[in-house]
């Protein structure tokens, strides 16, 4: 099938691009070009984040922009950040942390075993900024869209691929279903919008290769719950709390109140935790459970829950952003602020910006060639806030890959400086093999006891693990703390549509066999990889599409494919 | 033979979504669902199907959808339905709760089947589901099909074969797992549908595209049914499963009205 533009995935970035672009159709000729937008997941409004921003790009887009328009918007009306203690003392911690915890418990400073800092930094807050829940979002700009007439968004429709042609990028290829082989529907332009584990940006970088000195090795797996607060819970909606210190050091979390008692808790476990049992879905329970979060929570009700992976190289992993008949826009394209925590609006500015390019190139008559598309959208992207923010950030984390500690000072440092300074750090190579890891606290014989004895009774061996180490046991209230499994039902089933073939795949089973770490089990934010003979079994009904399990194979083993299905869940 | 299949199909809350009954002022509903995703009512979703495939085999026939719901919600529903199968949109704007009057309901979807240019009763057949997943009391089909004057009426079909001469042979679900076999003349006639027995086809960019030319369209042209939930609701309460079939001949219809008004009566 031929059409002008097809754009693979729908979220903030697709959304701003053809919002924009929409909004300048037809062309003042009466022009008006046959635009197609493919989303895997079964609606425009299942995706995953959290959502606080300054909103700049959006607001930009929506002068007149109400919140209270969007079901869970509200403005940001307070924000804090903490440093939170370690309650249960299974927290890891350097010795750095552990004397400055001791300093703040002698002086009697951590009330709820947190400490509030004095300021936020200028580079931080999100001060005037707003709190959305993206998926609320994504329906309503979305339906715009559509009720224009002038582009088509199609839910449930897999892209497998770009089809490239020597160096051009010609359209995409869909996902073959059982009753019927994917189709080709070739374009002049296309748009990869698939975020940062999908199918069309992976093979155009694959393809294309990255511009020199750039790289995409840091991801981390974002992870959150929606919850129905207590009525007892005095916080007021707008309320944003940044937190970081626990559950282990290296885990960054947040605490956004929406309207009518509703809020979104969540956590990043990065690639450079350098934890092999590093399960997100715990780790956030034993967040949700520190003394100075559940005080606010504890009565309440999950209500949804989600995770997704985020690619935190920012601008030091942007990709070719255009060529030859395709332009790169949203996460993908190396967008998200990993000074500021901040990637949604970043995205839709990605949109806008190429929306307004092609808008200039459709009205001169131009085709859509690298060089055409280097001069209409790259060269906006470059003079936006976008490029001088990216640039200030781009090595602000790189100090964590010598301690959280380093890396903290590297982002004050970049922060305040613009980027001039910062604290360098280079990505570990290897992850720890468990034995190593856990050597401090359990020898070898227990541990090997332990592998027998989870995988003998069927149990998750980083759960064995976590509790061996000294992590106390949830406690299951069937109501917010409930199992992984449960939390699959909750707010929208997770599903797989039927007729498609297993997107995870395990290239060689022999590595699988005698690989000791089993992160990938560990990280499947959806427990849809367990032990199985050989290999992993992977669960197609339970898989959200989070791609976790193939940054975190040190082996390379894991194929993220191109699949279909995945959370059901319009709030998050 | 062609036909002009019609089918009415409401819009429901997704059911893989946490559902949870809630009173309000504004009478019953679901906690949060004017957030909740919406999906085509399943058991018209069926009807839609069979409507698609009895026009493949039937050439020179056409499906009609009609569908009163709110008009966003509608649009988020068709983005999906509109890639699985082939139809012409008509959209009535109104409330899609399940708690409307099933005759107002009824009168509207009937005053937009009529409105159908070029409808030619003598070929129509009006399909939907035999229940809801809508809370509503699943009698807006027979009564959609009253008011356009249909009399052959048929309830939990499975299938539906077309004989040489344009006759009809229709299985009705009964129960302990049978079927009462009935045969008519052809059209019109109005099925309320079970599950049938093809599959949900899968997306197709090809019929989307082919689709979205006219629902659009549709829904931006869609008037306000005029349609409100105006009653008071007392109480609300699951309905007992209970069904009981009596194969009955030569029984004047005025009596199988009365048998069922005294039960009526007697089940409230």
């Amino acid at each position: 099938m031929d059409v002008d533009i097809v754009c693979a995935g729908f979220g903030p970035a697709a959304g701003g691009f053809l919002t924009t672009l929409t909004r300048g159709l037809p062309l003042a000729d009466g022009t008006l070009p046959q635009i197609l937008c493919y989303e895997r997941a079964d609606d425009i409004g299942f995706g995953v984040s959290g959502v606080v921003t300054k909103g700049r790009g959006i607001r930009a887009s929506f002068p007149d922009f109400d919140p209270a328009s969007v079901p869970m918007a509200a403005p940001v009306r307070s924000e804090k950040v903490l440093y939170l203690l370690d309650p249960v003392g299974a927290s890891r911690r350097s010795a750095t942390l552990r004397t400055a915890d001791s300093l703040l418990r002698a002086a009697g400073v951590p009330e709820y075993e947190a400490f509030e800092l004095p300021h936020i930094p200028a580079f931080l807050e999100k001060h005037d900024g707003l709190i959305l829940s993206r998926g609320q979002f994504n329906h309503g700009v979305g339906g715009q869209v559509m009720m224009s007439g002038a582009a088509q968004i199609w839910p449930g429709m897999p892209v497998a691929g770009p089809l490239i042609e020597g160096e051009r990028v010609v359209g995409v290829q869909l996902l073959d279903h059982e009753l019927q082989p994917g189709m080709e529907i070739r374009a002049a332009l296309t748009v990869a919008a698939d975020g940062p584990v999908g199918p069309v940006g992976r093979q155009l970088d694959e393809h294309f290769g990255l511009p020199e000195g750039h790289e995409k090795r840091e991801w981390a797996v974002g992870m959150k719950m929606v919850i129905d607060l207590p009525e007892s819970c005095p916080l007021e909606a707008g309320t944003v709390l940044h937190t970081f210190g626990f559950p282990e050091p290296e885990i960054f979390g947040f605490f956004y109140v929406h309207p009518d008692r509703v809020a979104s808790a969540g956590i990043f476990v990065p690639s450079w935790f350098d934890n092999p049992v590093r399960t997100s879905y715990r780790y956030l329970q034993h967040y949700l459970m520190h003394p100075y979060l559940w005080r606010y929570i504890e009565g309440g009700r999950l209500r949804s829950w989600g995770a997704k992976t985020l690619n935190e190289s920012g601008r030091r992993g942007e990709p070719h952003l255009v060529g030859d008949g395709y332009a790169r826009i949203g996460e993908g394209s190396g967008s998200t602020n990993v000074l500021t925590g901040s990637g949604v609006d970043e995205a839709w500015t990605t949109g806008v910006l190429l929306g307004e390019a092609v808008l200039e190139l459709l009205t001169q008559s131009l085709p859509f060639t690298k060089e055409n598309l280097e001069a209409a959208y790259v060269r906006r992207r470059r003079a936006s806030w976008l490029e001088e923010e990216s640039r200030t950030a781009e090595k602000s984390r790189d100090g964590f890959h010598r301690g959280v500690v380093p890396g903290l000072i590297g982002m004050a440092l970049a922060g305040f400086s613009h980027g001039r300074l910062h604290i360098p750090g280079a990505p570990h190579e290897h992850m720890p093999a468990v034995a190593d890891f856990f050597s401090e606290h359990l020898d070898a014989d227990k541990i090997e006891a332990i592998r027998v004895e989870t995988a003998a009774a069927g149990k998750p061996l980083h759960d064995a693990l976590m509790d061996a180490w000294g992590w106390p046991p949830i406690p299951f209230d069937g109501q917010l703390l409930v199992t992984q499994q449960d939390a699959l039902l909750v707010g929208g089933k997770v599903q797989a549509a039927p007729g498609y073939a297993d997107h995870v795949v395990f290239k060689d089973e022999s590595l699988c066999a005698s690989c000791g770490g089993q992160t990938c089990i560990a990280i499947c934010s959806g427990q849809a990889l367990t032990q199985g003979e050989t290999k992993p079994a992977f669960d197609r009904e339970k898989c959200i599409h989070c791609g976790a399990c193939m940054w975190n194979c040190e082996h390379g083993n894991v194929e993220f494919r191109a699949g279909a299905g995945g959370l059901h869940s319009a709030e998050n | 033979m062609s036909y002009q299949i019609v089918v009415c199909a409401g819009i429901v809350p997704d059911p893989l979504q946490t559902l949870e009954p809630v009173s309000t002022p504004q009478g019953p509903a679901l906690k949060n669902e004017a957030m909740l995703p919406a999906v085509l009512d399943p058991w018209a979703a069926h009807a839609l199907y069979e409507a698609n495939h009895l026009a493949k085999n039937m050439p020179g026939s056409k499906v009609y959808l009609v569908s009163l719901a709110p008009k966003a919600k509608l649009q988020q529903v068709l983005m999906t339905i509109a890639q699985k199968v082939s139809f012409e949109l008509i959209a009535l704007d109104g409330p899609s709760t399940g708690f409307t009057d099933s005759h107002d309901v009824a009168a509207a979807l009937a005053a937009a089947i009529e409105a159908i240019p070029g409808l030619d009763k003598s070929r129509l057949l009006l399909f939907g589901g035999w229940e809801s997943a809508a809370r509503a009391a699943g009698a807006t089909l027979s009564m959609t099909g009253e008011r356009l004057g249909i009399r052959e009426q048929f309830q939990g079909v499975d299938s539906l074969t077309v004989g040489s001469d344009g006759s009809f042979e229709i299985r009705e679900r009964v129960e302990g797992g049978k079927h009462l076999v009935s045969q008519c003349s052809g059209a019109p006639a109005v099925l309320g549908w079970a599950t049938g027995n093809l599959p949900e086809p899968p997306n197709s960019p090809q019929v989307g595209m082919q689709n979205m030319r006219t629902v659009m369209p549709a829904l931006q042209k869609a008037k306000p049914a005029g349609v409100a939930v105006t009653q008071q609701y007392a109480s609300v309460a699951l309905p007992k499963q209970q069904r009981s079939t009596r194969i009955v001949r030569d029984v004047a219809a005025a009596e199988v009205a009365r048998e069922l008004a005294q039960w009526i009566r007697g089940a409230h």
